[in-house]
């Protein structure tokens, strides 16, 4: 008998979500076309509204959610399609890592990669959008990780359930989105009042709401996980 | 390892019964009656015209599509903890019928607002904005349902999907109920129903939930029995094949 034991919850999370950025950071397909995605999202939005009657700052909130959450769905698509080539997903599934282990993992992989883009994305933003990269601009940033937590707490979950349907790509979207609308909504009111300079108080109760979204979420989702897999 | 599928139970033989009975058409003639009495023997409301009988039929449809979707959501709970099969196609049953009445909902809902507040549409109305969100989660249900080829894997996915499916409501609820107490002071003065009623309204309104709420029970009694009937075929077709 083997005396080491295997690592811990954690600690195997850690390791999968080492695995899939390793993967990630060496062929670089997914972050680049989320990338390029929101970058042209951005340029091609500043077209859609007349410039004289809404000015740019005013529909920079808009054109932020929207860019997150398209390319959340692109990099949360390949979370376990990497896993079809092959059947890896079989190797983890036999490892010594619980399930529960394998799906944190998958989320922090998940999280690192839609921060690593939107670390990006948000700068051009704000040079496209002429917004001053102020405080305002520091605490939109910890809402939208906090919005984040949220999307990829779902996402993760949907991901792994997608890949094996008959509609894989299309069937993602129509998951998630309807989840994800009580942390856009949040979300998004949050950021206008704080893009408008009002005190944060008033952002408080929004706060509340996408804090709680991201602690059930994360719970309901870990525990479901198990059921998703194939025995 | 620990195997955390739901055991398939080695249930009855199923049994056909047939899709149309007694209680179906019990409740079509429920339907039919209250119709007539709604449509001749109860008043006109004197401010809103015409348009205030489409509440016989908004808001039967609301309480059945809601009777139909709290009943997928709880036979999911059940389904992922006991494994039982009947609870899945009490599940998949109700939510299609639940999605039925929540498209009569959301069609009557707004030919009503049309009259009353001069539009189709007003995303302050929380009511309005829940029940849409409501059908996009039981439309994915179904289609992924549609999705999944394998019988024990449709089952799990499709009832975690109702159970997260059910966590979600609340949080729409109380964000939509936040975005529109900050656009718009609550509609006090426009809750359907709200307004009072003469007896001989009340004799319809009521009676009228109760008959959509046997409607909806015998839909999900059929379709439950048509669940039933493609189980027995697709079970015969792999006997022929093996």
């Amino acid at each position: 008998m083997n005396a080491r034991r295997p690592p811990g919850t954690l600690a195997s999370a850690w390791l999968i979500a080492r695995k899939d950025l390793a993967i990630e950071f060496r062929t670089r397909t997914a972050f680049l076309s989320a990338l390029v995605f929101s970058v042209l999202a951005i340029a091609t939005f500043y077209f859609t509204w007349d410039t004289s009657v809404v000015t740019a700052a005013d529909r920079a909130p808009g054109v932020l959610w929207v860019v997150l959450t398209f390319s959340a769905l692109l990099g949360l698509q390949r979370s376990f399609g990497l896993e079809e080539h092959d059947r890896a997903i079989d190797a983890l599934l036999v490892s010594p890592i619980s399930r529960e282990a394998i799906y944190l993992g998958k989320a922090i992989g998940n999280l690192a990669f839609l921060v690593a883009v939107q670390v990006v994305a948000i700068p051009a933003l704000a040079l496209f959008y002429d917004l001053r990269l102020g405080r305002a601009m520091a605490i939109v940033a910890g809402i939208v990780v906090l919005a984040m937590i949220g999307i990829v707490a779902i996402g993760t979950l949907f991901s792994a359930m997608a890949v094996n349907t008959r509609l894989a790509e299309l069937l993602l979207p129509m998951l998630s989105l309807p989840f994800f609308v009580p942390v856009l909504l949040c979300g998004a009111q949050a950021a206008s009042l704080v893009f408008a300079g009002r005190p944060m108080a008033e952002a408080w109760p929004w706060l509340r709401i996408l804090v709680a979204f991201d602690i059930v979420f994360v719970v309901a989702c870990t525990l479901a996980f198990p059921f998703t897999l194939e025995e | 390892m620990t195997s955390v599928a739901p055991r398939t139970h080695a249930s009855a033989p199923l049994e056909a019964k047939p899709v149309f009975d007694w209680f179906f058409a019990f409740a079509v003639l429920l339907v039919i009656g209250i119709y007539i009495r709604a449509i001749y023997f109860t008043p006109i409301e004197a401010l809103q015209g015409p348009i205030q009988k489409i509440y016989y039929l908004h808001v039967p449809a609301a309480i059945a599509a809601y009777v139909a979707i709290s009943l997928t959501a709880l036979a999911s709970v059940v389904y992922l903890w006991l494994g039982d099969d009947r609870l899945d196609r009490l599940a998949a049953s109700s939510a299609e019928v639940g999605l039925l009445f929540l498209s009569i909902v959301l069609t009557t809902g707004p030919l009503w607002a049309k009259q009353q507040w001069g539009t189709y549409w007003a995303w302050w109305d929380m009511r309005l904005t829940l029940t849409l969100f409501l059908a996009f989660v039981v439309a994915a249900y179904i289609v992924l349902r549609d999705a999944i080829e394998d019988d024990a894997m449709r089952r799990r996915y499709s009832a975690v999907l109702a159970v997260l499916g059910a966590l979600l409501i609340p949080f729409i609820h109380l964000s939509v109920y936040m975005f529109q107490a900050r656009l718009h002071p609550l509609p006090v003065a426009l809750k359907p129903g709200q307004p009072s009623m003469s007896p001989e309204m009340m004799w319809t309104f009521f009676p009228s939930m109760i008959v959509f709420t046997i409607l909806c029970i015998a839909f999900i009694r059929a379709r439950y029995r048509i669940g039933v009937l493609r189980d027995i075929a697709a079970h015969a077709g792999d006997s022929d094949a093996s």
